[in-house]
């Protein structure tokens, strides 16, 4: 290309790297240290800054950038407050497998360590919260690093790389050459499963009497959801997901029994408790999952399926484990599957389950979370990106939203971050543009992002952002009723949340609020007609609810709590 | 149960930290830790002794392992190995108790590095049992100062090539 072999600013090989990364947004806020990228900014043409209002709003929108394209997502900000700012964010990537590249800018190399002005040693603040992170020393390294840092963020399994940019080195000049290959000989990633362990896996799977697939957020990264449809659908195998996993395999298929673990279907549940084998598809076997380690799937033999070597034996010592990408190793499966097992008499126990304890709420006239995530499944027929927030909001919209197509579930999982719903649909936005785009937000966590409101509304993105207004930190809520004596210490938000509307229309977003489930359908249409812009709905439902069924942290399946003994009503 | 697992590092700005930060943030043990160069300009040896059952070591070497700087991760526990370190002595002495404390250092065959009127400092070089051993003989007299190097450790045999990480499945 044209600017090879010339001599150029760190500013000039910055922007040239990235546009051979095929970068098409930054998410990004300036300050003293990226002065000089911000100048070259301005002129750039062939990608679009996003200016958010908030370090963290950047990180979570390019998560929600890269969950729904599956590209890399870029962030760009000041050294110190801006780059702490981030940390959050990144934390959330990495436990989430998120891949984006965050650079930050850092003040002048003599000054590092001085305590200068805005310095904070971003490297060592985020090392054990990134897949790999660099400060570039040095010119010479600056292409080289930009590089191999989409390079780790991007393969095996994927996660954030911070990249922290001295001063000096973006104003200093080199010779730009562009690395196309990167070797780094510390990093291999194995995608290609062992032959002999994916025979011995099918010769188990065909013995097997009552197999479950149990499919994690992998599948989805990995591409590998058509893999896992024909595995399932050729042999009939029951799936459930874990809450990254909603989306690789169509939740309205008889097939999937929906999500497991501590908010997951009992029939989910009860068949990991029965399953004589589990075949976990990249997922690794969280404690949400599994709640107590000596109990659960204790019938099953087990066979894990992970490209990250670490995953495996780490909570639950499985008996075969397969380190690959998921994707190829589904094929190969179910390639090897000559004499598949014969399920009927296995799917026909699950149904029982699913008649003895069914998903339920109450219906009483007032408006429910569950029934307007229903309202919005119908009507998108599963079919939209769904971007969750924290808390009983987001383990509804789990249980009755019907994912029908991978990326299209977008949550905070492994870290719980509240605020990662406003920014991180945005994020997707950008991503997506043939299908809908549902922030849904409790009012705690809405109120932790909410700046980003302006992000979306000056930039037109059709996000419907839709707050689930139950006045308090209901999650919190439900376990201080259910294991802290009911004391509501600092949950309860009815004197003190502030009017939505006013939010709205401050952000300059046409808004609309109810409480009435006669009015959820017209204003959903109405939200759904709205496709040039932001618009926002306030649900106020009922107060006291709770998420069932629920299986108590670190408890096992038979202490599963299916609904409320003595329901309250707090007014 | 201890191990001792050896890594091989790139030399490259925050890599030991990296090591280091994963043991804290994982929670695994560092009974002793030893870095130094190798027969290769830009790769460090780092020699870890650590402590847990089986998961806890299958943890250890596969999050090593997934580290981006490091190239090749062994515990050397599984296989025929040397290992040595390095002990800096300094005991309480007086008139009676000298003459005991030279056969000691003759008998764990040390040097005299130091001699006041009230310390004499032993150097002792061996397997870490060894040291273990000496440093027990001696504190009845009283261990002013003590200062450990952690244990070095390498592969009996022929040198394995520096290639690339090992392949777990
Ligand atoms: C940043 C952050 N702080 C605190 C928590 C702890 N937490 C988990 S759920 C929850 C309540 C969320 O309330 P709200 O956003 O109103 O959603 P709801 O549970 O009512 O649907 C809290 C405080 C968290 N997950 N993240």
């Amino acid at each position: 290309m044209e600017k090879d072999s010339q001599v150029l600013s760190g500013a000039d090989i910055f922007f040239e790297c990235l546009k051979r990364e095929k970068v098409e947004y930054i998410f990004g806020y300036p300050g003293g240290a990226v002065l000089k990228l911000y100048e070259h900014l301005y002129d750039v043409d062939f990608l679009k800054h996003i200016l958010v209002r908030h370090e963290q709003g950047a990180v979570h929108m390019a998560e929600g950038y890269a969950k729904a394209s599956g590209k890399v997502g870029v962030v760009l900000v000041t050294s110190g407050p801006g780059a702490t700012n981030t940390v959050t964010g990144i934390a959330d990537a990495y436990m989430d497998s998120v891949p984006i590249v965050v650079f930050t800018g850092q003040v002048p190399s003599h000054l590092i360590g001085n305590d200068a002005f805005q310095e904070a040693d971003i490297v060592g603040i985020t090392r054990p919260i990134t897949k790999h992170n660099f400060l570039v020393r040095n010119i010479n390294e600056l292409a080289l690093t930009i590089r191999k840092a989409f390079f780790i963020a991007a393969t095996g399994r994927p996660g954030p790389v911070v990249v922290d940019l001295p001063k000096d080195v973006i104003n200093s000049k080199t010779k730009f050459e562009y690395p196309v290959d990167v070797d780094l000989r510390g990093y291999k990633p194995i995608y290609k499963g062992h032959t002999n362990q994916i025979k011995k896996a099918a010769e188990i799977i065909s013995k097997s009497k009552r197999p479950l697939l149990y499919v994690g957020g992998g599948v989805i990264m990995s591409g590998g959801t058509n893999e896992l449809a024909l595995l399932a659908r050729e042999n009939k195998f029951p799936v459930t997901m874990t809450l990254q996993g909603l989306g690789a395999f169509p939740g309205t298929d008889d097939l999937s029994l929906g999500m497991l673990g501590m908010h997951g279907t009992y029939w989910a549940n009860q068949a990991v408790n029965n399953c004589d084998l589990l075949i976990s598809l990249g997922a690794r076997f969280d404690d949400r999952v599994t709640g107590r380690l000596d109990t659960f799937a204790t019938k099953a033999f087990k066979i894990h399926v992970d490209i990250d070597p670490t995953c495996i034996d780490k909570n639950v010592i499985v008996d075969l484990p397969i380190v690959g990408d998921v994707k190829h190793i589904m094929a190969e499966i179910a390639a090897e599957l000559n004499s598949p097992p014969d399920t009927n008499e296995w799917l026909a126990q699950i149904k029982e389950w699913k008649k003895e304890c069914p998903m339920h709420y109450d219906n009483d006239g007032r408006l429910r979370t569950e029934f307007v995530i229903e309202k919005i499944s119908e009507k998108t027929k599963g079919n939209a990106v769904v971007v969750t927030d924290v808390g009983q909001h987001q383990m509804w919209t789990a249980q009755y939203f019907k994912y029908n197509y991978p990326r299209s579930n977008i949550t905070s999982g492994g870290l719980g971050t509240m605020g990662f719903s406003v920014p991180a649909a945005i994020g997707a936005s950008f991503a997506v543009q043939d299908r809908p785009i549902i922030s849904i937000s409790g009012d705690g966590g809405f109120q932790m992002n909410m700046q980003e409101l302006i992000t979306a509304s000056y930039n037109k993105v059709p996000v419907k952002f839709f707050i689930i207004n139950n006045s308090f930190l209901g999650m919190v809520r439900q376990w201080q009723e259910l294991f802290h004596a009911e004391k509501y210490s600092f949950t309860d938000l009815r004197a003190s949340n502030p009017d939505f509307m006013k939010v709205g229309e401050a952000f300059n977003i046409e808004s609309y609020s109810t409480e009435n489930p006669n009015e959820v359908d017209s204003l959903l249409d109405k939200a759904f007609s709205i496709n040039d812009r932001p618009v926002l709905i306030e649900f106020k439902v009922v107060k006291e609810d709770m998420v069932f069924p629920m299986v108590p942290s670190g408890g096992s399946i038979s202490d599963m709590i299916v609904k409320r003994l003595n329901p309250k009503r707090m007014t | 149960m201890k191990h001792t697992i050896s890594i091989l590092v790139e030399n490259h700005f925050g890599a030991f930290d990296r090591v280091a930060t994963m043991f804290s943030g994982k929670g695994f043990n560092i009974r002793s830790i030893s870095i130094g160069e190798t027969e290769i300009e830009e790769i460090s040896r780092m020699t870890i002794v650590t402590e847990g059952d089986d998961q806890i070591i299958d943890q250890v070497v596969k999050q090593l392992n997934r580290l981006i700087d490091t190239i090749k991760v062994v515990d050397l526990s599984d296989v025929p190995r040397i290992e040595r370190e390095l002990a800096l002595i300094k005991v309480t002495m007086n008139k009676g108790s000298m003459e005991e404390i030279k056969n000691i250092n003759d008998i764990f065959r040390g040097n005299i590095v130091d001699i006041t009127n009230k310390t004499m400092t032993l150097e002792i070089t061996g397997p870490p049992d060894k040291v273990d051993a000496a440093i027990n003989v001696l504190s009845p007299f009283g261990i002013k100062e003590l200062a450990r190097s952690g244990v070095v450790a390498i592969k009996r045999g022929e040198q394995s090539k520096i290639v690339k990480k090992q392949n777990l499945s």
